[in-house]
């Protein structure tokens, strides 16, 4: 164990050491090569502007380094795989998309994470914005909405093994360990199987997500209604506006942009939702979805490059259209910058 | 929000309930493990964790010792001891010898077994057995009996899962990937971020445009190039293709558009009275970034960081990809992941490990909330 600990903090200090020596020592040297102090006159100002052509550059390079090596080539070479067999050695056309849209797992992942898009973000949203209401009107709301935000902090694998403990399952008249069968079989019901029940144990899963994107979507929407002018709530209650009026025709209007904002993010999201999946079911009992059939092709049998990149290559374009969109509107706002 | 959108008694107590409610929805689950983790791992089997506090009864068997054991006295044959062995602290509320009627005799009652048979089971265990003739065999009487156990909490499962099960070890090497991975996007994104906000250079819109669209490509995109890159880049150098700094150079990758994104919208912000006038002083970019965009850029360095270390903490797929799903490297959600294969049903060991994979980013959450929350809407009300 020591010796662990020594190792990770030598890393660590190598690691952060050669960032903060490449940054300055780049920025040194281009002040060693093209001086600008203790020189005169034009070969100052001349090596002043070199500087400043370069050193955006130094600073910029790293990362656009990293983000072309980790992102840029990746997403090409992606798009390359996917027409490659299993090695990447052949072309085979279109092949792996055809073996997709005919394989009985992608079309049932397909079905499974239109079903999740459906039902992720909506009940996120909705869910976020009636607790982000709610807890505006009480004295505890900062500690109520704090511990509905807590889950976020939790990895979805540490989430899953909490919801599994919830769905545990004991066979019938036996004392119910999980707390869901345990509130069954209190009230006369029939223990189940919550995660292999085909269909339905999808809506297990997605529990899970929703239990920890909630608080996401309530601290952003709960910050957007602390936004709207009080004028037009007092014009409304003015009115006689009653709270469900005040809520659906006045509140939720002038949030739209930021409900777009929260939905679209949590619909990246589901898309890429891979670890829940993974430690829940594995894919079984139909409950396979896009990421973690992609992730089992990278290794199945040695794993299928092809078939994979294939995969990844659908998610992508699911993407795309929020990807187009973000780029517009951020152009729009940093038009001025 | 001062407008109350009820005012009557009833509305206003139905609001206390609606949250009460929900918040106890996200709450309890967590709670669980937490209790679960901390109770003896019989009882966990024994009843739900709700009612953890409260004995915990069931109904066992047992044997009596063998004929061998009996005692002569009195002109009876006397068996005679503890059916608990060691006299455990445990409670007898009733026995009987029949599988069918498990409970049949409260305890410490003489119940007859025909033929001048007696047995006289206490509360604590202790029991007495007479018959006015020898016992045969070499197998004791079975006896059935409701027992009920204090509530028993013990740390015995954290030093179980810390120091035997290799969740220590995975914690260590959660910390070894996590720290640099944090630290290392956020010196690289700040410079890119501070190029990006105020030097001018060509290319410098189409850049930011880049770093937007990368913003939401998914992680899946990548995986399958860096895993044939590294597996090629092992092979060339003769260098193992899973290391720690693989998965730092590839959370770092991964972070940098949202750390630029994050980082160049608030460094745009700052006032440009204030760079204008350290450069009128004579300060170079270098020098301006390091005095004061730094410093001034505290909070949303904090902000980043903290999304940083959770999201490279909690992460499962990069480092399954790109350190494994076993041997030493191994970090704690992979390990939980592990764990879940091979000690599926054993909740002691589950809800511990859970509980020591989810403690650090809790801590780091509740004591760093504000940036959190600041980052989030920085990154996404902002964004779009």
């Amino acid at each position: 164990m020591a010796a662990q600990i020594f190792s990770a903090i030598f890393v660590i200090i190598v690691g952060v050491g050669g960032c903060v020596a490449y940054f300055w020592g780049a920025n040194k040297l281009v002040d060693i090569i093209f001086p600008s102090r203790g020189v005169q006159g034009a070969a100052a100002i001349d090596n002043l502007r070199r500087q400043g052509m370069i050193r955006p550059w130094l600073f910029v390079g790293p990362a656009m380094i990293i983000l072309t090596i980790y992102l840029i080539y990746p997403v090409v070479e992606t798009l390359r795989l996917s027409f490659l067999d299993r090695g990447g050695g052949n072309f085979v056309g279109f092949a792996n998309y055809e073996w997709a849209f005919g394989d009985r797992e992608f079309r049932n992942s397909i079905l499974n994470n239109i079903v999740w898009l459906a039902v992720v973000p909506a009940a996120c949203t909705f869910l976020g914005l009636i607790i982000a209401v709610l807890t505006d009107k009480i004295w505890w709301g900062t500690i109520a909405k704090s511990l509905i935000f807590l889950p976020l902090a939790i990895s979805f694998v540490g989430a899953s093994v909490i919801w599994k403990f919830i769905y545990e399952y004991r066979g019938e008249g036996q004392t119910q360990i999980g707390l869901l069968n345990a509130i069954i079989q209190y009230f006369g019901g029939q223990p189940q199987v919550w995660i292999s029940l085909p269909f339905w144990n999808n809506f297990f899963l997605m529990i899970i997500l929703i239990w920890i994107q909630t608080g996401f979507a309530m601290v952003i929407l709960s910050s957007a209604l602390r936004g709207i002018p009080e004028e037009t709530l007092e014009a409304a209650v003015i009115d006689g506006a009653n709270p469900f009026q005040i809520f659906w025709k006045i509140m939720v209007p002038q949030i739209w942009g930021t409900i777009a904002v929260v939905w679209t993010t949590i619909t990246i999201l589901v898309l890429k939702v891979f670890d829940i999946v993974l430690t829940m079911t594995n894919g079984q009992w139909n409950s396979q979805v896009l990421a973690n059939l992609m992730f089992d092709w990278m290794f199945r049998g040695g794993g299928d490059f092809g078939r994979g990149a294939t995969i990844a290559i659908i998610i992508m374009i699911a993407v795309i259209p929020i990807m187009v969109w973000n780029i517009r509107q951020a152009n729009k706002e940093t038009g001025g910058h | 929000m001062a407008v109350a959108t009820g005012k009557s008694f009833a509305s206003r107590f139905g609001v206390h309930i609606a949250v009460l409610i929900f918040v106890a929805i996200w709450t309890v689950p967590t709670l669980g493990i937490l209790v679960s983790s901390l109770r003896d791992k019989d009882q966990i089997i024994a009843s739900g964790w709700w009612n953890s506090f409260a004995s915990s009864s069931q109904t066992e068997a047992g044997r009596l010792p063998p004929a061998s054991a009996q005692v002569e006295k009195d002109g009876k044959f006397v068996l005679a001891g503890n059916i608990f062995g060691d006299g455990a602290a445990r409670n007898i509320s009733a026995f009987g010898v029949k599988s069918a009627a498990p409970t049949q005799y409260p305890a410490g009652t003489t119940a007859d077994l025909g033929d001048g048979v007696t047995l006289q089971l206490n509360a604590d265990g202790t029991f007495v057995m007479q018959s006015p003739k020898a016992f045969e065999g070499d197998r004791g009487q079975r006896v059935y009996y409701a027992s009920s156990a204090p509530p028993k909490f013990t740390t015995d499962n954290y030093k179980t899962v810390l120091f035997s099960e290799g969740i220590g070890r995975s914690f260590m090497n959660s910390l070894t990937v996590t720290i640099p991975a944090t630290v290392i996007p956020i010196l690289i994104a700040a410079f890119a971020a501070y190029a990006l906000a105020w030097m001018r250079f060509p290319g410098r819109a189409l850049l930011i445009a880049v770093i937007i669209g990368l913003l939401v490509v998914p992680l899946q995109m990548s995986l399958i190039p860096l895993l044939k890159l590294y597996n090629g880049v092992g092979t060339f150098f003769g260098v193992p293709s899973k290391t720690y700094l693989g998965i730092w150079l590839a959370h770092t990758g991964f972070g940098l558009p949202f750390a630029i994104y994050l980082l160049r919208s608030y460094i745009a912000g700052l006032p440009r009275e204030i760079m204008e006038s350290a450069r009128i002083d004579g300060a170079s970019d270098f020098e301006i970034f390091v005095k004061i965009v730094l410093p001034l850029s505290f909070p949303v360095l904090a902000s980043f960081a903290i999304f940083q270390f959770l999201w490279v903490w909690n992460d499962l797929l990069v480092a399954m990809v790109f350190l494994g799903t076993e041997g030493d490297q191994i970090v704690l959600t992979a390990k939980l992941n592990a764990l879940l294969g091979s000690r599926g049903g054993d909740w002691e060991i589950l809800t511990t490990s859970a509980f020591v994979t989810i403690i650090v980013p809790l801590i780091v959450f509740f004591s760093l909330q504000r940036y959190f929350v600041r980052g989030l809407l920085a990154g996404s009300v902002k964004g779009g």
